[in-house]
């Protein structure tokens, strides 16, 4: 007996936004122009957050930190998508969705000292805190998003994790759980090439990430990640069909231009011709010449927004240290339950010396 | 002359050398690969053997769950798990096939891995990399639980367990990674698995600690007003009890030691092995100075979270005479 067709499977890439900062005009999405400059405002915020928390990082004043520099348009275009009911779920490098949503700087950091102050969240933020084992956090997402289902409420879950965490069975069972269950989600997988060191051509044979969608029944699409319109556009679209309990998988093609993690050296597995080739790419110059060649910036707007995100993060950082110095070590005892156990009550005693261990 | 290498080194130099030894060695895991390891703990591997050493995706399930395919098949699988807070990912294959499959293959079948993974707090880590599960594993009959506390024994200790035919888990403190260097034993050197250190001997109080902590007991023990014993199990899993049970018989006091929260961790263990076998030969309860029963903490309440040498010290004195 021949062979017949059983599935076939094909990927979109979408891209709004070129490299030189020109623009399909037919898929250009209808943003205003406090909506752009939001974005724009909000992407350069997180890069120089970014520069200043390793220059921190290197004066011993903040533990790890995972840079998004060169991620910021798949972050702000996605988060920029998001209702102020939707969810958002994050892992570790999401400084500039967090922004996004309106997270102040100093919480950030606060994390980043070591300090549970800068996970803690609100209800009404619709934000998750960050989730560190490593694509663990989409199926919290696949979660808010059927509950929601069940709920019958018109909103959608985020939920942001990277090349690597497609590999881990927690991104897999996330997608088919969601598909099963109708969830709300929608899963954006940052494909920013590496997984620390080891590169995306390691991490799967699979041509796209998007295809992976394919084994859960779900729709897959690709993106440009590094073109903020294009981004927003199609996590737009993916929220609204979220919405009607269809959940979509989008991979936003990107590239981590900073270090893993400060304490990473990308030098030994990474070639400085290939950094070369993304820098060229990088999705803020691309925006900027966009927003410069529709006039809604020129250089004098420029400098005026750089030294307003100077003014907010000096102020931002201080409230940064202000917070570290006045933490409160005993606050550990305080949130492991909601009604204190015997015998943490025992522990907690013998912290503060009331009493022996 | 011998050289002096940190515990990281030691490591590394013993992969290389169990690699030459014996062909069958396959490491592989995340990042271990063309960066070495998160810690550098595989340096220069792949170079000397890429055919043996592979960067695997990011999958801890699927990477303990290929060393038992890679183990029955003949290979002795040495998986690097980038923190052991992440094992948790895997703890489904460990706890369920790993450690079983001799068992339940009647003796047929065994699984030869050794699951290297960093262990425990003070290196300001992000949430999920400073745990100690030891006990977890502990509680997980078929396995073997090591934890090295100096270069040396991590040479020893992780010699044998690549040697040996029974799944180990083989933790290694991070915070004493890179904090000193030791003159190695030359040549091939092994420490069985299942005996302790005696660190430090006394007659005063017996003090029970392994990793990171050895070394915080063995300066809180110059600082208290008693001749303390100090041994180091080295392995949780065959536990040494008959050291801990003479050192106790001599001195009739004990205090444990550990990183891990206090209920139901290993503190707990040796206690009652303590009562079992040595009840009426304590003079004093036996101590245990351990973390919190509370999530282990960032960073910033780290340092107040983990023992301490002045809670050593007071757990030494509440063991001692009034
Ligand atoms: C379950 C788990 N395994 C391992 C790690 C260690 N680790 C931290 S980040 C990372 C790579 C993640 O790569 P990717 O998902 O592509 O995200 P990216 O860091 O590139 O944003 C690894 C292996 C972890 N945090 N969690």
């Amino acid at each position: 007996m021949p062979r017949e067709t059983a599935y076939e499977l094909s990927i979109d890439h979408v891209q709004v936004l070129e490299s030189d900062g020109s623009v399909d005009a037919e898929l250009e999405p209808d943003l205003s122009e406090d909506d752009l400059l939001e974005m724009y405002w909000t992407m350069k915020r997180s890069r120089r957050l970014d520069e200043r928390a390793i220059a921190l990082q290197r004066r011993g004043e903040l533990g790890t930190y995972a840079p998004a520099t060169g991620q910021e348009a798949a972050q702000v275009g996605s988060a920029h998508a998001l209702a102020d009911e939707d969810w958002m779920v994050t892992s570790f490098r999401e400084t500039p969705a967090y922004l996004a949503r309106g997270t102040p700087p100093h919480m950030l950091l606060w994390y980043a000292m070591g300090m549970e102050e800068g996970s803690a969240t609100t209800r009404e933020s619709r934000n998750m805190p960050p989730s560190i084992p490593v694509g663990s956090q989409a199926l919290h997402g696949a979660g808010l998003g059927w509950a929601q289902e069940i709920a019958d409420e018109d909103a959608a879950s985020l939920v942001y994790f990277g090349d690597g965490a497609t590999s881990e069975g927690d991104v897999y069972e996330a997608t088919n759980l969601a598909g099963v269950f109708g969830s709300h989600t929608v899963f954006l997988c940052q494909n920013n090439q590496y997984a620390i060191s080891v590169p995306r051509a390691k991490q799967t044979r699979a041509e796209t990430l998007a295809q992976k969608a394919a084994a859960a029944g779900i729709e897959g699409v690709q993106v440009d990640g590094n073109d903020v319109l294009g981004t927003y556009a199609v996590v737009r679209d993916a929220l609204e069909s979220a919405r009607e309990g269809d959940p979509v998988f989008v991979e936003a093609l990107t590239y981590r231009r900073s270090l893993h993690t400060t304490s990473d050296d990308p030098s030994v597995y990474r070639q400085e011709e290939e950094e070369e080739e993304w820098e060229a790419r990088d999705p803020l110059t691309r925006f900027e010449t966009y927003l410069r060649n529709r006039d809604t910036l020129d250089d004098d707007r420029i400098a005026d927004i750089e030294a307003s995100i100077e003014d907010d993060l000096r102020e931002e950082i201080r409230l940064g240290n202000e917070g570290r110095e006045a933490v409160d070590v005993e606050e550990m005892f305080e949130y492991a339950y909601e009604t204190p156990i015997p015998e943490v009550e025992r522990q907690r005693a013998a912290f503060r010396g009331e009493d022996r261990d | 002359m011998t050289e002096k290498l940190r515990l990281v080194e030691a490591v590394r130099d013993t992969l290389f050398a169990e690699m030459a030894r014996d062909d069958s060695v396959v490491v592989y895991g995340q990042d271990v690969g063309r960066n070495g390891g998160v810690f550098r703990a595989t340096q220069g591997l792949l170079d000397e053997y890429p055919n043996r050493v592979y960067d695997a995706p990011v999958a801890e399930a699927g990477i303990v769950g290929l060393g038992v395919g890679l183990g029955v098949y003949g290979f002795t699988p040495v998986p690097e798990i980038e923190f052991s807070g992440f094992m948790h990912q895997a703890f489904h294959q460990i706890q369920q096939h790993v450690s079983r499959l001799r068992s339940r293959t009647r003796g047929e079948l065994n699984c030869p891995m050794t699951i290297r993974a960093p262990y425990g707090g003070g290196i300001h880590a992000l949430e999920h990399h400073s745990e100690s599960f030891e006990a977890g594993y502990a509680h997980t009959p078929g396995l073997k639980v090591v934890v090295p506390s100096t270069p040396a024994d991590a040479k020893g200790l992780l010699t044998s367990s690549i040697r040996d035919p029974d799944p180990v888990v083989f933790f290694e403190p991070t915070r004493l990674y890179r904090s000193f260097r030791e003159e190695m034993p030359e040549g091939e050197y092994t420490v069985p698995l299942g005996e302790a250190d005696v660190v430090r001997e006394g007659d005063d109080v017996t003090v029970v600690a392994w990793g990171a902590m050895r070394h915080r007991v063995l300066d809180a023990a110059e600082n208290v007003d008693a001749n303390v014993e100090v041994v180091d199990p080295r392995s949780i899993v065959p536990l040494d009890t008959e050291t801990v049970l003479e050192s106790v018989r001599k001195t009739g006091r004990c205090v444990v030691v550990h990183e891990a929260p206090k209920t139901g961790g290993m503190a707990a263990e040796i206690t009652a092995r303590i009562n079992d076998r040595a009840l009426y030969y304590l003079e004093a309860p036996v101590q245990r100075v351990t973390g919190y029963d509370v999530p282990y903490p960032l960073f910033a309440r780290e340092d107040d979270y983990v023992p301490d040498e002045d809670r050593i010290r007071r757990g030494i004195e509440r063991a001692l005479p009034e």
